[in-house]
């Protein structure tokens, strides 16, 4: 399978989708990484991960009930695969591994 | 939720659902929904809506997109051979409608084929040339005095030619040129005559003309070199390896310094041989310091520059414009302004004086193309109008089709793919007519002939190939859409309560406007054909019967006329330097008492012999002293006779004619004194003012003998005109017409558009009445039971042909009376107004066209109704 890395953004989706539980679809995703970040979270590109994921293996989804906030369109939600929290750990090790090899002091005086 | 709620743009949420797969469409949907009710709130409606467009175009990713559906294409495929057979049987079934159909189609195939041809021709013009996209001809517009003129003249001053390539940031080369150094080449004892320019050195640097032999940059910078084509250069020497081989011309030598490959048939600039342009400051001297380099000197010179790649197209014009500004305070009385045109524009321009080369004119190209379109969309209507009458019989077969599960599209494309088949089939035959006319179609005027060729190429095939297509689907939409409409139930409960007769009215409509149309065309030719007749045998206020005018080409008068005078039919012979009446103009400023007022009119130098021959009426003084011989010098006063509207314009003498006689005129800076008046006669054309003519005397110089005629066989008269011609000039063929002819082949032009419309109208009537033909034929079969049962109940056969011909009759005089009125119009508001002198649009003209139209018509519906109320009732009724 190609690309199973995560790249940074994708790494951030698919954090939230874990932060977000129960409610994880594809606007509040937008509005949790926009809250988080401080940068603006285009739809159509958070569209696009959410599918590139999707297809990866990481996320699954499903459609939740009709409401009439959405003009009677129903919700997809997603929530982590195994495979997405497996990734999502291997990327923390990776980066815990690399700030321990940092000198304590390095850092310390930005 | 409130009413006025606002709603997201409906097209934009439309396109989303086409082209989103549907599995990801309902989410996606959603999102944008909410993101727009977030919008209303924060941004306001509008703003919200401008987003989801936006939003919508952008969601529009590989990921997203729909894919065709393969299995829904292969059925298509496959019905698609159900279709080809469907429509084969029909148009079996039904040959009368097939053969109306396919060969109006054909027809209007065949007018969009050679106009097709004919743009596909114009558009290879010029583009061998490497640099074409850098190539612009320099043009200028004279104003004399406040007279302005809107035509814009292809030539230009050399001064012109010369300021910009020195002055005009951008310009990189510009090549001149100095147009008709037609001579005759004599080497040893042959004399050959070849045509061709003068032109500077640059040439070959702008153009693209390959020398087979000889240095391009080089060629045709000294005085006294020649570039021959290959062609000339083997009429000359029979070898096309001529280089610095000598030659005489004139009375000087040439060397030849180029042979050029011959030049590509579509090439607006043609030459057999090039003189280089500084050959002309020895051979013509005293005119080349005197006159040729002044900035007024617009009449012969013509300038193509090269641009630099990235030129700046308005600052370029502002510096012509100050250019010009600053060139017109070195002349008087007039203005010259000039512009740049594309080397690509110039095959098909816009109508300019002193045209250069061949060039078409882009408003006939456009008349043209409206009279092809017109044509073709004629035949669409026919096919319509023939497709939904004949919806009856075809209904149960889209009923069954229907109900075991035809979608509306493929209704819709299978009577597409009907119409297509029947317009490939109209192709074939097009192809074959279209070969057969070519060779009329390309002698329809001799400018036609010497631009365009037709030949076929694969793009031009391809264009036949597309406008099938696309007149075939035109043809096929409206039958396509009514047949998709046709609900199966109503259809296969019962056919006849089927209301399929609703669009009687836009079939009558149809119906009304090919009629309209063909009675425009048959009116405008009829009338244009009268006009036409009218200014050929034109009263020009002159006598030309009779009359043979013989084209000395360079020979000495007294030698030619010497022979001729052994001619015994041959009457009278004067000489002239213009042939009046045909077009031609010599122009020349005038001064009478009042040195500021001087005015522009046409001048001819004649014989004593030229006004009793043309029977020009003196009203005063008399006629030219033959027995004065020599050429008034510059020092001598000249003698002149001119025509009255002279006197009138310039207030000469009074009442009285004959007290102008003996006043002295200033003409081109040179005195001559009034000897004669004539009567007003039109020296120009017929179909422009009488001109203000002042004649000249010499016995000895002129460019034409006038031969008054007096024979029974003109063809023994001719053969002997040209042996005695042959006695003098060996080299030249005799060039003698009959005045009548040339004053005929003035207005071939208007000739060759009566031919073009002519032609268009026979193929509108044709069509027209096919289809008027299929409509009676369909509408007598349909009524055949009602005309039995009248017949049966006591009607006579007169009753029911005027009872089936009325709504046609009535679609008819509708179509008259539109059309004659729009005809009256367009000819004594539109066509006549740019035309002196023509003929008032007489009522009759316009009933004629529309007489024979009625009667072919009538001739039509007559035949199938009386055929159809002649039928034996019994036979009809029997088989219910």
């Amino acid at each position: 399978m190609k690309g199973t890395n995560l790249g940074e953004f994708e790494e951030l989706v698919l954090l939230t989708i874990a932060a977000l539980v129960n409610d994880a679809y594809s606007v509040a995703i937008c509005d949790e990484l926009e809250k988080n970040t401080g940068r603006a979270a285009k739809l159509g590109v958070v569209h696009a991960v959410l599918n590139r994921l999707e297809e990866k293996g990481l996320v699954k989804s499903k459609l939740g009930e009709a409401t009439n906030t959405r003009g009677g369109k129903r919700k997809r939600y997603y929530a982590v695969t195994n495979a997405g929290k497996a990734a999502l750990l291997k990327v923390k090790e990776v980066r815990d591994n690399l700030w321990s090899m940092i000198p304590g002091m390095t850092l310390k005086n930005i | 939720m409130t009413v006025n709620n606002p709603k997201p743009p409906r097209l934009a949420e439309k396109f989303l659902s086409w082209y989103c797969k549907p599995n990801l469409l309902e989410d996606l949907q959603g999102d944008l929904n909410e993101y727009f009710n977030r919008n209303v709130k924060t941004k306001g409606a509008r703003q919200a809506k401008l987003i989801y467009i936006i939003d919508v175009l952008k969601f529009m990713r590989l990921y997203t997109i729909r894919k065709p559906e393969f299995v829904n294409t292969l059925i298509n495929w496959i019905m698609l051979g159900s279709y080809v057979k469907t429509s084969g049987r029909n148009i079996m079934r039904n040959k009368l409608f097939s053969f109306i159909n396919i060969a109006g189609l054909s027809v209007s195939l065949l007018v969009g084929m050679l106009l097709i041809g004919l743009l596909n021709d114009i558009h290879s013009y010029d583009q061998f040339h490497e640099k074409k996209n850098y190539i612009y001809r320099v043009i200028s517009n004279y104003q004399y005095l406040d007279q302005v003129d809107e035509q814009w003249y292809a030539s230009s001053a050399p001064k012109a030619g010369q300021l910009i390539k020195e002055s005009v940031p951008g310009v990189q080369d510009a090549a001149l040129f100095h147009s008709w150094a037609n001579n005759d080449l004599k080497t040893g004892d042959k004399v050959i005559p070849l045509q061709g320019h003068w032109a500077n050195e640059a040439l070959f640097n702008v153009f693209t003309f390959p020398l087979v032999q000889g240095n391009a940059t080089t060629a045709l910078k000294e005085p006294f070199s020649l570039v021959l084509t290959e062609d000339a250069a083997i009429k000359v020497f029979g070898t096309t390896d001529a280089i610095n081989k000598t030659i005489t011309m004139g009375e000087h030598e040439y060397t030849i310094t180029g042979v050029a490959k011959n030049l590509p048939e579509f090439s607006h600039i043609k030459f057999e041989m090039l003189v280089s342009l500084s050959t002309r400051p020895v051979t013509e001297k005293e005119q080349y310091e005197k006159y040729e380099l002044s900035w007024d000197n617009m009449w012969q010179g013509y300038t193509y520059l090269l641009l630099a790649p990235d030129t700046d197209l308005t600052t370029l014009q502002q510096n012509l414009d100050n250019l010009a500004v600053e060139q017109n305070k070195t002349i008087k009385n007039a203005k010259i302004t000039l512009t740049l045109q594309p080397l690509n524009d110039i095959a098909l321009s816009p109508q300019m004086n002193n045209s250069f080369g061949t060039t078409m004119n882009i408003k006939d190209v456009w008349i043209a193309g409206v009279l092809a379109i017109i044509v073709i969309i004629s035949a669409c209507f026919n096919y319509t109008n023939l497709s939904i009458a004949r919806a009856l019989k075809r209904a149960r077969e889209i009923g069954v089709r229907k109900s075991i599960g035809a979608t509306k599209r493929q209704v819709f494309s299978q009577f597409m793919v009907e119409s297509v088949l029947i317009a490939l089939a109209g192709l074939v035959i097009a192809s074959v007519l279209f070969v057969l006319i070519k060779p009329f179609f390309l002698s329809i005027d001799s400018s036609v002939q010497s631009m365009i060729k037709l030949n076929l190429s694969l793009v031009s095939v391809l264009y036949f190939i597309a406008l099938t297509l696309a007149t075939g689907l035109l043809a096929g939409f409206l039958p396509a859409v009514f047949f998709t409409r046709i609900e199966a139930i109503k259809v296969l409960r019962s056919g006849m309560d089927l209301k399929l007769f609703k669009n009687l009215n836009m079939r009558k409509v149809l119906i009304v406007s090919q009629f309209t149309v063909s009675l425009a065309f048959i009116a405008a030719t009829v009338i244009g054909y009268k006009q036409y007749k009218h200014f050929v045998s034109f009263d020009l206020g002159f006598a030309t019967d009779n009359i043979i005018n013989v084209k000395l080409q360079g020979n000495k008068p007294e030698l030619i006329r010497k022979e001729f005078e052994s001619i015994p039919e041959i009457e009278m012979i004067s000489q002239s330097k213009v042939t009046a009446g045909i077009g031609y103009y010599y122009g020349g400023s005038m001064k009478y008492k009042n040195p500021l007022d001087s005015s522009h009119i046409n001048h001819n130098t004649i014989d004593a012999n030229y006004i009793p021959l043309h029977r020009h009426k003196l009203i005063a003084g008399k006629n030219f002293n033959p027995a004065k011989r020599d050429e008034p010098s510059s020092k001598t006063i000249g003698e002149a006779i001119v025509s009255e509207n002279i006197l009138d314009h310039f207030k000469i003498g009074d009442e009285n004619r004959e007290s102008a006689i003996g006043e002295i005129i200033l003409l081109n800076r040179k005195e001559y004194a009034i000897v004669g008046v004539i009567e007003n006669y039109h020296y120009g054309r017929a179909d422009g003012d009488k001109n203000k003519v002042v004649l000249m005397h010499s016995e000895t110089s002129a460019s034409n003998l006038n031969l008054k005629i007096n024979s029974t066989d003109w063809l023994a008269t001719m053969n002997k005109i040209e042996a005695a011609w042959k006695k003098v000039d060996q080299v030249h063929p005799v060039e003698a017409l009959f005045y009548t002819d040339q004053l005929k082949d003035n207005f071939n032009g208007l000739l060759a558009m009566l031919k073009v419309i002519g032609f268009i109208a026979f193929l509108a009537i044709s069509i027209a009445s096919l289809g008027l033909l299929g409509m009676v034929v369909f509408t007598t079969e349909t009524r055949l039971k009602e005309i039995s049962i009248r017949k049966v109940m006591g009607a006579n056969t007169l009753q029911l042909t005027y009872l089936i011909s009325k709504s046609f009759l009535v679609l008819l005089a509708i179509a008259t009376a539109i059309a004659l009125p729009a005809t009256y119009y367009f000819f004594t508001e539109k066509f006549l107004v740019t035309m002196k002198n023509h003929l008032p649009v007489s009522v009759t003209d316009l009933v004629i066209g529309a007489m024979a139209m009625a009667v072919l018509a009538l001739v039509m519906i007559s035949t199938q109704t009386l055929k159809a109320a002649r039928k034996n009732p019994a036979e009809v009724l029997k088989s219910e």
